[in-house]
């Protein structure tokens, strides 16, 4: 990880978003340093999606500043926008495969929109980064004849195919058996030691965010209540941290 | 008024329930429900078509929704139009028959199928088809954020989703619309010759003796809007689905209800228009 003078890949200022009158976002401030990972933890319904959804620009906040790689994704045109996320992945809760499409076609979806890859070329990608994620034998099967923790390594491969710098998962572990759940954290870990990504990863699960998180920061009410290392959180006294850090 | 009352059931279909305790009070809810959804509507159109005026085009997904839309709908339009064309066949013999006017038949089926009958009934049977699986197909990728997924991977969802399915129904309804004028006309005369044996040269010189320009085109055409209504409010209404299956499962009847009731609205309009042009 490295702490570059420059601005940090992932920057968030005083950000806010409510739905229909309540809050879900009230002033948060984030930042991922380049090659960081960084978790974020809170109870259910504290905003922590949404915090995903708004770094991509799938959703406007209502006021604050979001800069991805020092441009203020919140007053981008479409098409700038669009090429900013071809440089971030995003791993989402359940995955989102396209259902009418194979796995092989849901990997190849982004390569054949976005890079001028030969068929065969692509092919061979795609068959790579499905065998990154242990999924190379099951090509040909549809999104509803494999199980949930497949479909989220293959939601993974397909976020990891532009090879993007900037990856963004939302609870990739939720729901899933130990050992999926462990393996999902490993590939979390070697993208970040291989391909230096910055990541911002969303979770419920303490556990797995202190083996492959670099930094921890804690969402409460909208707001984030603490941040840091695992280790500087378990000294924390606030109530909530521990029972969070205890039980989680 | 008719049509205004037409759009307040619209806004009550599209999925307001009014929660006001009073009679009044609803009946603004849903007057505001109703303006709400034609401002949103008027406002998907325009993202629609710009993303569908752009380049690049979505030329594979068209051609895929080309099929999806126009070929699997052709064999239950053509069966809507036979139907439609031995019915005609034999009700109006018998009312010709009363006034000695049996020679009229050929006539009046043909002008039948091809000024009316055939535009309302291809609209109405693709509205059905064509705007629940529309309806179900993108309100289901809504809620399972398939359509998030789409956007965050750079992909327009407006321009792959939402243009191909409108523009593939603006092109296949006036085609749809022929199939089944063939079908209504040839079963016409099927049923018509089984009554009473007639030539198909004799029937075809007798029904297209006094048809011109204004009775076949204009009406033919008009059914590229019934296309854009029902593949826009059927994107429009899946585009907008939330509340999981029982979402899905709302978007697909609003979708189906809604575009069947503007295809209906929409034809009235046309007609007036087309007699007030071609007249």
């Amino acid at each position: 990880m490295e702490h570059p003078t420059a601005e940090a890949p992932v920057t968030v200022k005083d950000l806010r978003k409510t739905f229909g009158g309540q809050t879900v976002l009230n002033g948060v401030d984030l930042e991922a340093a380049q090659g960081e990972t960084v978790a974020v933890l809170g109870r259910s319904g504290t905003g922590k999606s949404v915090l995903l959804k708004l770094l991509v620009g799938l959703q406007s906040p209502d006021s604050g500043s979001i800069r991805i790689r020092g441009q203020e994704i919140t007053k981008l045109e479409e098409n700038r926008l669009n090429e900013l996320r071809k440089k971030m992945g995003f791993l989402f809760q359940q995955a989102a495969l396209y259902d009418s499409l194979t796995v092989e076609q849901n990997v190849e979806f982004p390569l054949m929109r976005h890079t001028r890859m030969a068929p065969g070329e692509r092919r061979q990608r795609v068959r790579e980064l499905l065998a990154d994620v242990g999924m190379e034998k099951d090509l040909e099967k549809l999104p509803s004849q494999i199980s949930g923790g497949m479909q989220k390594r293959v939601g993974l491969a397909r976020a990891l195919a532009l090879e993007p710098d900037i990856v963004l998962f939302d609870e990739p572990t939720a729901g899933l058996d130990p050992i999926t759940a462990g393996e999902i954290g490993k590939v979390i870990v070697q993208l970040k030691q291989k391909r230096k990504i910055t990541a911002v990863v969303v979770t419920h699960d303490v556990r797995g965010a202190r083996k492959f998180a670099d930094r921890l920061v804690l969402l409460r009410d909208g707001r984030i209540v603490t941040e840091g290392t695992f280790e500087n959180l378990q000294k924390s006294r606030d109530d909530f941290v521990v029972q969070f850090l205890r039980d989680g | 008024m008719l049509y205004f009352t037409f759009f307040l059931v619209a806004a009550a279909v599209a999925g307001t329930v009014p929660r006001a305790r009073s009679h009044g009070a609803a009946v603004w809810e849903l007057i505001v429900a109703m303006f709400e959804w034609f401002g949103d509507f008027a406002k998907f159109v325009t993202r629609v078509a710009r993303a569908a005026l752009t380049p690049p085009y979505e030329w594979r997904e068209l051609l895929r929704q080309l099929d999806a839309i126009g070929a699997k709908s052709a064999p239950l339009v053509a069966l809507a139009g036979a139907a439609t064309g031995v019915v005609l066949s034999l009700q109006t013999r018998d009312s010709l028959a009363r006034f000695g006017a049996k020679s009229m038949l050929p006539a009046i089926i043909v002008f039948s199928m091809i000024r009316e009958t055939g535009p309302i009934i291809t609209g109405l049977v693709v509205s059905g088809r064509v705007s629940a699986g529309i309806g179900a197909e993108l309100g289901s990728m809504k809620v399972t954020e398939q359509i998030d997924a789409m956007e965050a991977s750079a992909v327009d969802p407006y321009k792959f989703l939402a243009a191909t399915r409108v523009v593939a129904c603006i092109l296949v309804l006036p085609l749809l619309t022929l199939i089944a004028d063939f079908c209504g006309i040839l079963m016409g005369w099927i049923a018509n010759t089984l009554a009473q044996p007639v030539s198909p040269r004799f029937f075809l010189d007798n029904g297209f003796k006094d048809v011109v320009f204004s009775d076949f085109l204009p009406p033919t055409f008009k059914t590229a809007v019934f296309g854009f209504i029902i593949g826009g409010v059927a994107c429009f209404q899946g585009m907008r689905t939330s509340g999981g299956t029982e979402g899905v499962g709302r978007s697909t009847t609003s979708a189906v209800v809604l575009s069947s009731l503007f295809v209906i609205l929409a034809d009235v309009l046309l007609v007036r228009l087309i007699l007030f042009f071609y007249s």
